[in-house]
């Protein structure tokens, strides 16, 4: 193409996002896992050197993956490649984007490298995607330039309780921005440590800027309709597809549920027939020095 | 009466271009089975990723309803991963979803996202201004067949032809809020009976094998 200037501009970087719509991105930690993700129909793939669950279980110092893994994994799919980062480690992003992965994903899955500051997203040619809990935490991503974001839910348990309560927080906040007045959209954007143009930009469009899927417990076809039907535009699986016992299966199930997320016909089919799911963890017990889900800020 | 056209809706950007068929006065109805290719007057396969819409498409039975619907003249807009499922060749992937369009195109040709550009789009049947253009790990049509012409181009590049009623760009025209190239392809919609003779004097649209 003769005129190949206009790279990295938010629309090209929000429209990524768009396109995954409807799709399942899937953890994935070798070439093998990758493309099998691929065959079932994943939309993109998230090349880690661990999972969530193996994560959480190792509890050491958690850190961008491998550019060696990276690649292997670039080479096997033609669906994109999105990697992690640590929040706030705008080095390791840096990485990321000479290695060419097609999106940064600034996680709370890995250890935290700065403990007050997200990375500025926004002078970076590759697009991010970042967790929330609630309406003001994602609107903060938006505003450092994030393309996309999810809800973190508790990542690594197998459990979607938690993705359930962020989505909700989300949607509550979303339908209380429309009942408020302009004056008051300001004392709100204070409340939600948001700006306050972006606050307006929202409550008149009544839905995110970005495209918003929803991450961290989904372990079944179920789980991922819930996600959908709660109004997710996709869904992030990590260890819920890796951790089950018949990983093609329940990805090409996952798919299928995602696709056909409204329809309990289609659902009770991708759901039969799989076998053992993740085995999960309840929430309530985990310390909250356990939890990733209150890392970011 | 407004047409009825449907949007595959298995994956990717599909609100998107319910909205623009809306805005250019369309009514719209997602397509997820065989059944729902019924009495439409067009067809749109969105953008998404190739695999996907392929893999699900074929596991819901859709292929060769798609094939069938469009084969047999209902005009469709093909946008991005919908051009790849349209393209008579894809020279670096499987079989493409209904193909038929006589193009050979390659995937991802531009790089992967970090290369994904805007850059304007000349459309000469929808006047001197350009189209902005949205192009996301675009495909490249790398050869145009004598079956299809050439409806837009960028630089020295062709992004999008058509064929008869079939359409289809390499690039997003949903992403963007330049309604021209939508509102053109639902006049050709509405002109059904008169694409069809078109069709038979250019020499029949061919479904993939």
């Amino acid at each position: 193409m003769s005129d190949n200037g206009g790279t990295g501009t938010p629309r090209v970087k929000t429209g990524l996002a768009q396109m995954l719509k409807g799709g399942v991105i899937m953890d994935v930690t070798t070439p093998e896992q990758a493309c099998m993700a691929e065959e079932a129909g994943a939309c993109a793939v998230m090349a880690l050197e661990r999972i969530p669950a193996d994560i959480r279980a190792a509890g050491s110092v958690a850190r961008m993956a491998a550019p060696e893994i990276i690649r292997g994994i670039q080479q096997a799919v033609s669906i994109p490649v999105m990697a992690k980062c640590r929040i706030g480690h705008f080095v390791e992003a840096q990485i990321l984007q000479s290695l060419e992965v097609d999106f940064i994903d600034e996680s709370e899955v890995l250890t935290p490298a700065d403990d007050a500051h997200h990375i500025d997203k926004t002078p970076f040619a590759v697009p991010f995607v970042c967790g929330a809990t609630e309406l003001g935490e994602a609107l903060r991503r938006v505003s450092e330039g994030a393309a996309m974001v999810r809800t973190k839910g508790e990542a690594g348990t197998g459990n979607v309780v938690e993705a359930v309560r962020h989505m909700r927080a989300i949607r509550s906040g979303l339908a209380r921005l429309g009942g408020l007045g302009s004056e008051e959209l300001v004392a709100e954007a204070k409340e939600l440590r948001a700006p306050v143009d972006l606050v307006r930009q929202v409550a008149a469009a009544g839905r995110l800027p970005v495209v918003n899927f929803s991450a961290g417990g989904v372990a079944t076809p179920a789980d991922a309709a819930l996600m959908m039907q709660l109004g997710a535009d996709g869904v992030f699986v990590g260890s819920g597809i890796f951790k089950s016992d018949e990983p093609p299966a329940r990805a090409r199930a996952m798919v299928e549920a995602v696709a056909s997320w409204d329809d309990p016909d289609a659902l009770a089919r991708a759901s039969e027939g799989l076998k053992g799911a993740m085995p999960g963890l309840d929430i309530g017990p985990l310390a909250e020095g356990d939890l990733l889900q209150t890392r970011g800020w | 009466m407004r047409p009825r056209v449907g949007v595959l809706a298995l994956h990717g950007g599909v609100a998107e271009h319910e909205a623009a068929l809306a805005e250019v006065g369309a009514e719209t109805r997602r397509v997820r089975s065989a059944a729902d290719l019924d009495h439409l007057d067009g067809l749109v396969i969105p953008g998404g990723e190739t695999t996907t819409i392929d893999r699900l498409a074929r596991r819901l039975g859709l292929a060769l309803a798609l094939r069938a619907a469009v084969g047999g003249g209902l005009p469709t807009l093909g946008t991005c991963a919908g051009l790849i499922a349209l393209a008579r060749e894809v020279r670096d992937g499987p079989e493409p979803l209904v193909g038929g369009l006589d193009i050979a195109v390659r995937r991802n040709a531009y790089g992967r996202q970090r290369a994904s550009f805007e850059a304007p789009v000349l459309v000469p049947s929808l006047g001197r201004e350009e189209l902005p253009g949205v192009f996301i790990r675009a495909p490249r049509v790398e050869d145009v067949g004598p079956a299809a012409e050439v409806l837009a181009t960028c630089g020295d590049e062709v992004v999008a032809v058509r064929q008869g009623g079939v359409w289809g760009t390499a690039f997003h025209p949903e992403l963007t809020p330049d309604r021209r190239l939508h509102a053109a392809f639902v006049a050709t919609v509405r002109a059904g009976g008169a694409a069809e003779v078109e069709r038979r004097e250019e020499g029949a649209f061919r479904v993939g094998a």
